[in-house]
């Protein structure tokens, strides 16, 4: 058998060995970027959130709002005290409620509410909230986040597990836009 | 010493090294650079094996687990000998080289050493300057304190804008659907793997195109860069008025690698290390998280700009100045070197200068944040109170228990985010006093549904008060004719 010019058995060899070579990185690639990407992808994403307790009802009287704590649903023995998230729950009239994200809408810092002034204060850029959550001034462009919440056995669960952030506001309450 | 010689000669056989480092040690470089202005790539080096020797130090005690670091920080400055110290060093050496890597970058610029040939030098400095600040917040996430965790909030805010691929940025980035365990793994993966091995390779590269390109010229007014010509200009330069590198100019690098070797640790010892702030606790929120010096800027421009432009800003910012670096040496690749000959490059670097610093600035003392202790901590002055009815104390107290300390000040004490109320009356009619508190507006949350009646009427008797001695307070000349019009109409008896 006659080989073209320039070509040898060497070559071909070379060739079927870097061939080899990138099926194995293939082999090898696609389970380490699956791993990479494991916290997005589909099995987790939207199992993120459930439902979970808040306490008992008479935790949160009426008219008033209060600072709860949640363990997030998704612990891993690491986490430590960094699965424990605050949230405020404002009972509006002791039939409905609002569960805020304790982070501000515009960069995530801790809001802390003032109930002499009826405010919700960020620290950290200066935004504040009316008590229903809705935004009174400084940098957010939105009202803070709330989360779905139900009444089960005379307790206030709320759907919750993952971090609120601005462009993740899909599994909480869609904002309700006061009129001014 | 005969040994050592027999021995070094064994090993250069074998290793066949030694002409190569003595050829790179004494190659010829243009007599001027042999300058103090030259020092700062080589300090910005010796750092940068600081940093590596101290970390080392520091991953011999730190435990990167969400539960347990923030306990072996504590550890560290307290428990184990001279931890503070290494932790100390470690941290001050972060911003010495954050410092010096700009400082290294703004003489690169001013004298023109990015043009032809060294224009990769350039772009590889670029990515040394990302990978610098890559550092730098990656590890102000390891010391694993609130400001960590909450900066950790901030960062994961800011990727979430990104259109579409947001949230899934924020998960990687998390390593989850919220601030925790496997995040602080991966920016220990980050800050001790992934980027140091970056920064080494660029380094490395950096370093072998200025050994190979040689060191930039003294820049000389009208001695212009040309593609055609440069080369053999620079070599007979050196040939001709050229000073072995070692030990020429290399004295100077090693006086000031010393010197600010020196300074890390005076430093280190002087203000002691960084921190940690609280504990990674989120559901302590008895706090104003605050970043490291260098990003102190970024946090007052997130402050500072309209809410509208945020988003755009954030994200469209970092990729225009990232290119603009990028591009630099391509768009002006020829012509003058001097500082002398290029205005605007000069007034770049000022204009730059000045915006960081004044930023920097501000976020030092943060007008915009509220103060949210005023209302319970800073009472009002009692020049304030002196002579006043009984309403306007009220008032005054309205003023505390509503927490309006916390936004405005008086007599420079209390909030900075709105305007000092010192002299209000005299900006403000009672009138537009009362629709002011009542409807807010401007940056002001509306209390009109907060306050009852009785207390709008005090707290606006308050702010009556609020006018220099003086000065007497703003009044509305059609509504005193409306209400009084006996005392508005001129007397018959004038002369």
């Amino acid at each position: 058998m006659t080989l073209p010019a320039g070509f040898s058995r060497r070559d071909l060899f070379m060739k079927i060995g870097i061939f080899l070579n990138g099926i194995v990185a293939v082999i090898l690639g696609v389970p380490i970027v699956r791993y990479l990407l494991s916290p997005v992808a589909h099995e987790r994403k939207g199992s993120y959130d459930s439902w979970v307790p808040l306490g008992s009802l008479e935790q949160f009287p009426s008219g008033q709002t209060r600072l709860a704590m949640y363990r997030d649903p998704i612990v891993s023995p690491t986490d430590g005290e960094t699965a424990d998230i605050a949230c405020w729950v404002r009972n509006v009239d002791g039939q409905t409620f609002q569960v805020f994200a304790i982070n501000c809408a515009h960069l995530g810092c801790p809001v802390r509410w003032f109930p002499q002034s009826n405010l919700f204060l960020c620290p950290c850029h200066g935004g504040a909230y009316y008590q229903d959550g809705s935004r009174a001034s400084g940098p957010p462009e939105r009202g803070l986040f709330e989360y779905h919440y139900k009444i089960e056995n005379g307790k206030l669960l709320i759907r919750a597990g993952e971090m609120p952030t601005p462009g993740q506001a899909s599994n909480i309450v869609r904002e309700i836009r006061p009129c001014v | 010493m005969r040994l050592i010689a027999s021995i070094g000669k064994w090993l250069d056989a074998r290793l066949q090294l030694g002409a190569t480092i003595r050829d790179t040690a004494e190659h010829s470089v243009p007599r001027e650079t042999a300058s103090w202005f030259y020092v700062f790539g080589s300090a910005a080096f010796v750092v940068f094996m600081l940093q590596i020797v101290t970390g080392i130090m520091l991953a011999l005690i730190y435990v990167p687990s969400a539960g347990e670091a923030w306990n072996s920080l504590q550890t560290l400055n307290h428990s184990v000998v001279l931890g503070w110290f290494i932790r100390g060093l470690h941290g001050w050496g972060s911003d010495f080289m954050v410092a010096i890597v700009l400082i290294h970058m703004v003489q690169v610029f001013l004298f023109g050493a990015y043009k032809y040939p060294r224009e990769l030098t350039w772009i590889v400095g670029v990515f040394l300057l990302l990978v610098t600040l890559g550092m730098a917040f990656t590890g102000q996430v390891l010391r694993f304190d609130q400001d960590a965790y909450w900066g950790l909030g901030i960062g994961a805010s800011i990727a979430s804008r990104v259109p579409l691929m947001g949230p899934s940025i924020v998960n990687l980035m998390l390593g989850g659907p919220i601030i925790a365990g496997a995040t602080l793994s991966r920016f220990f993966a980050l800050h001790v793997f992934v980027i140091p091995g970056l920064l080494i390779a660029f380094v490395a590269v950096h370093l072998l195109m200025v050994i190979k390109l040689g060191i930039n010229e003294w820049p000389m007014p009208g001695r212009v860069v040309r593609k055609a010509t440069y080369i053999k200009e620079y070599h007979e330069l050196t040939k001709k008025d050229g000073i072995p590198f070692v030990p020429g100019a290399v004295w100077k690098d090693l006086f000031f690698s010393a010197f600010i070797l020196l300074s890390v640790a005076a430093c280190a010892v002087y203000f002691g290390p960084f921190g940690p702030s609280g504990p990674p606790n989120p559901t302590i929120i008895q706090t104003a998280p605050r970043p490291d010096f260098f990003f102190l800027w970024l946090y007052a421009v997130l402050s500072l700009l309209p809410p509208s432009m945020e988003t755009p800003a954030l994200l469209i910012g970092p990729v225009i100045v990232i290119l603009g670096l990028l591009l630099l040496p391509f768009l002006f690749g020829e012509g003058e070197k001097s500082w002398r000959r290029r205005p605007v490059a000069v007034l770049t670097i000022l204009l730059v200068a000045v915006a960081l610093g004044t930023f920097t600035r501000l976020a030092g003392n943060a007008p915009w944040s509220p103060v949210m202790d005023a209302w319970s901590g800073i009472p009002i002055p009692a020049e304030f109170l002196h002579n006043r009815s009984a309403l306007e104390r009220q008032g005054a107290l309205v003023f505390q228990v509503k927490q309006c300390h916390n936004c405005h000040s008086l007599d420079n004490q209390g909030g900075k985010r709105g305007p000092a109320l010192d002299a209000v009356a005299v900006r403000l009619t009672q009138d537009q006093l009362i629709r002011q508190v009542i409807q807010g507006g401007g940056n002001m949350p509306a209390y009109g549904k907060n306050l009852s009646p009785a207390e709008t009427t005090a707290l606006v008797a308050f702010l009556e008060t609020l006018h220099p001695a003086g000065q007497s307070p703003a009044r509305d000349a059609s509504r005193a004719i409306a209400l009084e019009p006996d005392s508005a109409t001129p007397s018959s008896g004038h002369p």
